[in-house]
């Protein structure tokens, strides 16, 4: 019981250090679970965020779900989530709650075109990083330009073009290790 | 039964979004489109809140849209949509985990994934961009007359003080590497306050 607690109580402070999310939260898992607590190795935590990163999911909170788990089984897993994500339910809710009452100045307008300018440029820098280990070779590019074209011309849900993309790769994969199976008989 | 609804929806979203938060944003613009919960202007606004205030980025969005159509108890339950299906397969996948990550199928799917991940990303990038750097509805342009008539609207429509803006937040992030984005978005609101962006 008193671990479960320990569990959802980092978890709620890793959650109200993380800004952004993903691979934000690295640095923040690895000063409060290794360096503070030395709940994992190093290596074990690259591990998590691999597992993290190769499940459906967000990637941080599949990591927290990960390591609660291993800290103390299914109960575990549940509580670091709740954990995480309660800090982002109580200050997304004053914040949304408040802007709904200011949305209407100028200056809460004028702020929010700047912002939303801002945006884009963080976006940009943010795609630019994911591109370069997602699209490898001409197959991925192909992928790629497939579900821009799908997705902005014909607005495809990206559900389906989300398992599409998975059963492709595995399909174009199955064929080339033939291939390179076949070439060797 | 919009609780109902919003748990649901939630789900597939931490179902099929592949990555960190970013990757929730499509999802988020085809709940927007086919739902009418939220605009897409306010969706804008929340990837910003979300990316400056604490707490994951896909965590918060969700908390958000949840908030925005059905009040605190619907940012509950949105949440818990989202979270919902990793904890479920992260539960199953860690018992084989050594195999499941080393499983060839699933490495192959996640060749795949990727791509389209950062593929979809891109076009709800644009969406917002169409938002924040043009100053009308690009749509409205499409029932001017004439070419000539039509490459003039394009210009008139591009709100040139927030590309500017966009431009030099770009350029301050690929230099300053180390300066959270946080700040940034902080930086944005100062220039929008200050050169009262947006035509308001």
């Amino acid at each position: 019981m008193k671990e479960l607690i320990k569990l959802y109580l980092v978890f709620f402070r890793i959650g109200i250090t993380t800004f952004g999310g993903g691979y934000a939260l690295l640095p923040i898992l690895q000063r409060e679970l290794v360096e503070q607590r030395g709940w994992a190795t190093d290596e074990e935590l690259m591990d998590y965020f691999a597992i993290g990163q190769c499940t459906p999911g967000i990637i941080s909170v599949n990591t927290a779900t990960f390591i609660g788990y291993q800290r103390a089984g299914a109960t575990g897993g549940i509580l670091a989530t709740l954990g995480f994500v309660t800090p982002s339910l109580i200050v997304i809710t004053i914040i949304a709650a408040l802007i709904q009452n200011f949305a209407d100045y100028r200056i809460v307008q004028n702020a929010f075109a700047g912002i939303r300018a801002g945006v884009c440029a963080i976006s940009l820098h943010a795609i630019i990083k994911l591109w370069k280990n997602a699209v490898v070779d001409k197959t991925t590019l192909l992928i790629f330009m497939t579900v821009m074209v799908l997705s902005f011309v014909l607005s495809v849900s990206p559900v389906f073009m989300v398992m599409g993309a998975g059963i492709f790769g595995i399909i174009i994969n199955f064929i080339r290790a033939k291939k390179i199976k076949g070439g060797n008989d | 039964m919009i609780y109902l609804q919003l748990y649901l929806r939630f789900f597939m979203t931490g179902l099929f979004a592949v990555g960190g938060g970013l990757a929730t944003i499509p999802f988020l613009q085809e709940m927007a489109e086919t739902t009418g919960w939220f605009t897409a202007a306010e969706l804008a606004d929340m990837i910003a809140v979300s990316e400056c205030t604490p707490g994951a980025m896909g965590v918060n969005m969700a908390t958000y849209v949840g908030y925005t159509t059905a009040g605190v108890l619907g940012d509950i339950i949105a949440t818990m949509g989202l979270i919902t299906p990793s904890i479920i397969i992260i539960l199953i996948v860690a018992k084989i985990l050594d195999k499941f990550r080393t499983n060839k199928y699933v490495q192959w799917a996640f060749y795949g994934l990727r791509a389209a991940s950062v593929a979809l990303i891109s076009v709800a990038t644009l969406a917002v961009a169409e938002m924040a750097l043009l100053k009308g509805d690009i749509s409205a342009l499409a029932g001017g007359a004439g070419a000539g008539s039509s490459i003039a609207g394009i210009f008139g429509l591009l709100d040139f003080k927030c590309i500017f803006l966009a431009v030099l937040i770009f350029m301050g992030m690929r230099k300053f590497k180390k300066i959270h984005p946080s700040v940034f978005i902080g930086i944005s609101a100062l220039a929008g306050i200050i050169f009262s962006l947006g035509g308001v």
